[in-house]
C-alpha cells in the first residue's frame, strides 16, 4: 500500500476515537450551525414581520393638552399609552427598557401653538435599541405628518396655496420585496456552512501536525524510509475526509432545519431539496481540500497543540472575509469573482438557494481555482516538512 | 554497518557537533557516551536524516543518508530521544502502522508483529490503547516499532532513560540478543553503568568532538584505577583545560 493510504487511514481511525474530533465534526458544526441559523432566521423574520404589520405602541405625557394629536396618532393605528410624568421621568423610563418610546407635550404646547408659535415636542427613545429604530422612525414621521397638515390648514385658512410650503417632495420608492429580503438572510447559510466545514478538521489537522510532534511521534515517523511528501499528503487528506463528514451533516441539517423557518411568512418557499442539498455538497468539495491544506500548513509551523488551537481559531475568519464582503456589498454571482476561493463557493450557494441557474463555466471556474489554490498549499505544507525545524 | 564521517552542525552561532567520526560495527554494540549538551543527540539525528549535516555524511550500509535518504532508512531501525506513540492506538496497531510505512503488509507484517510482542514481551497489553501506557510498556512499543521492518542497524538515542530494574534487564538481554544476530547497534547514554555492561565498543564525545574511542578494556587500562568513570572524566580533561 502507498505510504499516504496508510497516513491517511491511520490518521483517520486514529481521530475517530479522539473525543475532541468526533465532538467537533459531528456535533459542533453540523448541530450548532443550523440550530444557531434557524434560531436567527426567525427572529429576523418575525421583526421584519411586525415592522411591517404590527401597531406601534407609544406612551404619551401630557397628552390631555394635544388632543388633536392624540386623535391623529391614534387614527393611524398607534396604540397610545397615558404615560404619567416628566421629560426626566421619560427618560428614565426609556433608559429603563420600561418604554421603547415616549413623546412629551409640554404645558405651555397649546398656548405657542394658538400663538402660531413653533410648540416643541419630545419624543423619548433608545437609538441603541435596534429592535425600537423601525417604530422610532414610524413614530417621527406621523409626528411630522401632523405638523404638516397644521402649517397646511394655517395656509389654506389664509388663502395661500398649501403648496408653498412644501417646494420639495422626496417620493420613497421601496422596491425589495419580502423574498428579496429572505434571500439575504439566506447569504449567511454559505457563512455558517464554510464554517462548519472548517470545525470539522480544525482538530484532525492539529492532532496530525503540532500534536504529533508534541506528543513525540514525529520524529519517529520522520526516521522512515518514507518520502516526506506523503507523509503531508495522507495528513492532508484525512483532515479533508473529516472536514467532508462535517460538510454533509451540516448540510442534511441545514435541509432538515430549514423547514422549520417560517419563510412562507414572507411568501418565499426555501429552495433546499435534496438536489440543492447534493449540488451544495459538490460546490464545497474543493474548498474542502483548500481549508485541510490551509490548516495543516499553519497548523506546522505552530510551537506546540495550544498554539496551533489558537492560530487555527483566528484562521476560520479568513474565509469568512470574502463572504461578508458580498453578502454586505450585495455582490452579484459574476464570473469574474468565481476564481476567489470562498466568496465563489458563498456565490454559488446563494444562487442555489435562489434557484437560480449555474453556468457550467463558473462552475468549473471555482473549483479549478480553488483546487490550484489548495495544491499550493499542499506544496507548501510539504515543503515546511522537509525543513528540519518542523522538529521544532 | 553505519559510518559517520567528519559530522559537523551548527545552529546559528552554536556549534552543537565540530566534528564526529565513528564507525559502528556489524555484530557489535557501540556506546556513544557524552555528557548532557556533548552533542550525541544532534549526531544521532544527522545519522537518521532528520538533520542535514554542514559537513559530513552518514552511511547506512554504504548508502548515504543525505543523498538517498528512503534506501538507506529502510535499513536502520530508529528510536529518538523520548520517542512518543500513539496513544488513541493499541500497541499491535502501534507498530502495524510503521510496518506497512516501511513496506510491509499482509500475513508476513502479522507474523513479524506476533514475534516482536513475543520478544518484547509486549502480549499483556498488545490490544490495549497506548493511553495509560507506562514508559517501560511506552519504551517496548516504541522498540517494537523501529524493530518492525528487521532493520540490519539499529540506533538508540538514550532508550534506558526511565526504565525500573526488570525492564532494564529484558531491555538489556533484547540488545545483545540483536548483537549475537549479527545487528549493529548504536545507542548513545549518559550513564556509566548501562554503557559498561552492554558494549564491545565506546566512543566518548564532548563539546562536539570525540575524545576517546575503544572497547572497554582498551579505555580503562588507561587510568591506573581501572574504572571507566574515571576514564571518562580523564578523557573529557584532556580537552577541556581545568
Amino acid at each position: 500500500m502507498r505510504a499516504f493510504r496508510t497516513v491517511f487511514l491511520k490518521e483517520v481511525i486514529e481521530n475517530g476515537r479522539d473525543r475532541r474530533t468526533v465532538a467537533s465534526a459531528l456535533l459542533l458544526g453540523p448541530l450548532g450551525a443550523p440550530l444557531l441559523f434557524t434560531v436567527l432566521m426567525n427572529v429576523t423574520l418575525e421583526r421584519e414581520r411586525r415592522g411591517f404589520e404590527a401597531p406601534i405602541e407609544l406612551a404619551v405625557a401630557g397628552g390631555s393638552q394635544a388632543p388633536n394629536l392624540v386623535a391623529f396618532l391614534k387614527s393611524e393605528g398607534v396604540e397610545v399609552r397615558e404615560f404619567r410624568g416628566d421629560t426626566d421621568g421619560a427618560a428614565r423610563a426609556v433608559r429603563a427598557h420600561e418604554r421603547r418610546l415616549v413623546l412629551v407635550v409640554p404645558p405651555d404646547y397649546g398656548t405657542r401653538l394658538r400663538a402660531g408659535l413653533p410648540a416643541s415636542v419630545q419624543l423619548y427613545a433608545d437609538t441603541s435599541d435596534t429592535s425600537a429604530a423601525g417604530d422610532r422612525v414610524r413614530a417621527e414621521s406621523l409626528v411630522r405628518r401632523y405638523a404638516s397638515q397644521i402649517a397646511s390648514w394655517r395656509l389654506a385658512a389664509r388663502g395661500l396655496s398649501t403648496g408653498l410650503a412644501r417646494p420639495l417632495i422626496v417620493d420613497e420608492v421601496d422596491v425589495s420585496t419580502p423574498a428579496g429580503r429572505a434571500v439575504t438572510l439566506l447569504g449567511m447559510l454559505s457563512y455558517f456552512i464554510v464554517f462548519a466545514t472548517l470545525i470539522g478538521g480544525l482538530y484532525v489537522a492539529i492532532d496530525t501536525t503540532a500534536g504529533e510532534r508534541e506528543r513525540g511521534s514525529l520524529e519517529p515517523l520522520l526516521t522512515l524510509p518514507v518520502t516526506r511528501h506523503e507523509l503531508v499528503l495522507g495528513k492532508i487528506l484525512a483532515t479533508s475526509a473529516w472536514m467532508t463528514v462535517s460538510l454533509t451533516l451540516t448540510v442534511t441539517a441545514f435541509a432538515v432545519s430549514l423547514r422549520f423557518v417560517r419563510l412562507e411568512a414572507l411568501g418565499m418557499a426555501a429552495n433546499f431539496g435534496l438536489r440543492t442539498a447534493l449540488a451544495t455538497i459538490g460546490v464545497m468539495l474543493p474548498f474542502v481540500v483548500l481549508g485541510a491544506s490551509l490548516m495543516t500548513l499553519v497548523a506546522s509551523f505552530t510551537r506546540s497543540y495550544r498554539e496551533a488551537q489558537s492560530w487555527l481559531t483566528a484562521l476560520l475568519l479568513i474565509p469568512t472575509v470574502p463572504i461578508m464582503f458580498a453578502a454586505l456589498y450585495q455582490v452579484p454571482a459574476r464570473p469574474g469573482l468565481m476564481w476567489i476561493p470562498s466568496m465563489s463557493q458563498h456565490l454559488l450557494i446563494s444562487s442555489l438557494l435562489k434557484a437560480e441557474p449555474l453556468m457550467a463555466s463558473s462552475v468549473l471556474l471555482s473549483a479549478a481555482s480553488t483546487l490550484a489554490f489548495g495544491a499550493l498549499l499542499a506544496w507548501a505544507a510539504a515543503r515546511c516538512y522537509r525543513r528540519e525545524q518542523i522538529l521544532g | 554497518m553505519i559510518v559517520l564521517e567528519a559530522l559537523a552542525k551548527r545552529f546559528g552561532a552554536v556549534e552543537a557537533v565540530k566534528r564526529v567520526d565513528l564507525t559502528a560495527a556489524d555484530g557489535r554494540i557501540t556506546g556513544l557516551l557524552g555528557p548532557n549538551g556533548a552533542g550525541k543527540s544532534t549526531t544521532l539525528r544527522m545519522l537518521y536524516g532528520v538533520l542535514r549535516p554542514d559537513h559530513g555524511r552518514s552511511l547506512i550500509d554504504g548508502l548515504d543518508v543525505a543523498r538517498e535518504p528512503v534506501a538507506a532508512l529502510a535499513r536502520l531501525g530508529a528510536l529518538p530521544h523520548n520517542a512518543g506513540i500513539y496513544p488513541q492506538l493499541t500497541a499491535r496497531e502501534n507498530v502495524r502502522y510503521f510496518g506497512r510505512l516501511a513496506g510491509l503488509g499482509g500475513p508476513d507484517l502479522e507474523r513479524r508483529i506476533d514475534e516482536l510482542v513475543e520478544l518484547l514481551e509486549i502480549a499483556e497489553f498488545a490490544d490495549r490503547r497506548a493511553k495509560g501506557f507506562s514508559q517501560g510498556q511506552r519504551l517496548k512499543v516504541a522498540l517494537a516499532r523501529c524493530l518492525v521492518h528487521a532493520p540490519q542497524n539499529l540506533v538508540l538515542d538514550e532508550p534506558g532513560n526511565g526504565l525500573d530494574v526488570p525492564a532494564t534487564r529484558s531491555f538489556r538481554k533484547l540488545i545483545a540478543r540483536l548483537r549475537d544476530a549479527g545487528h549493529a547497534v548504536l545507542f548513545s547514554s549518559h550513564v556509566m553503568q548501562e554503557v559498561e555492561a552492554l558494549c564491545d565498543d565506546i566512543v566518548i564525545i564532548s563539546d562536539g568532538r570525540v575524545v576517546a574511542h575503544g572497547t572497554p578494556a582498551e579505555l580503562t587500562g588507561s587510568v591506573a584505577s581501572g574504572s571507566l568513570e574515571d576514564a571518562f572524566v580523564a578523557a573529557l580533561d584532556r580537552v577541556t583545560p581545568a
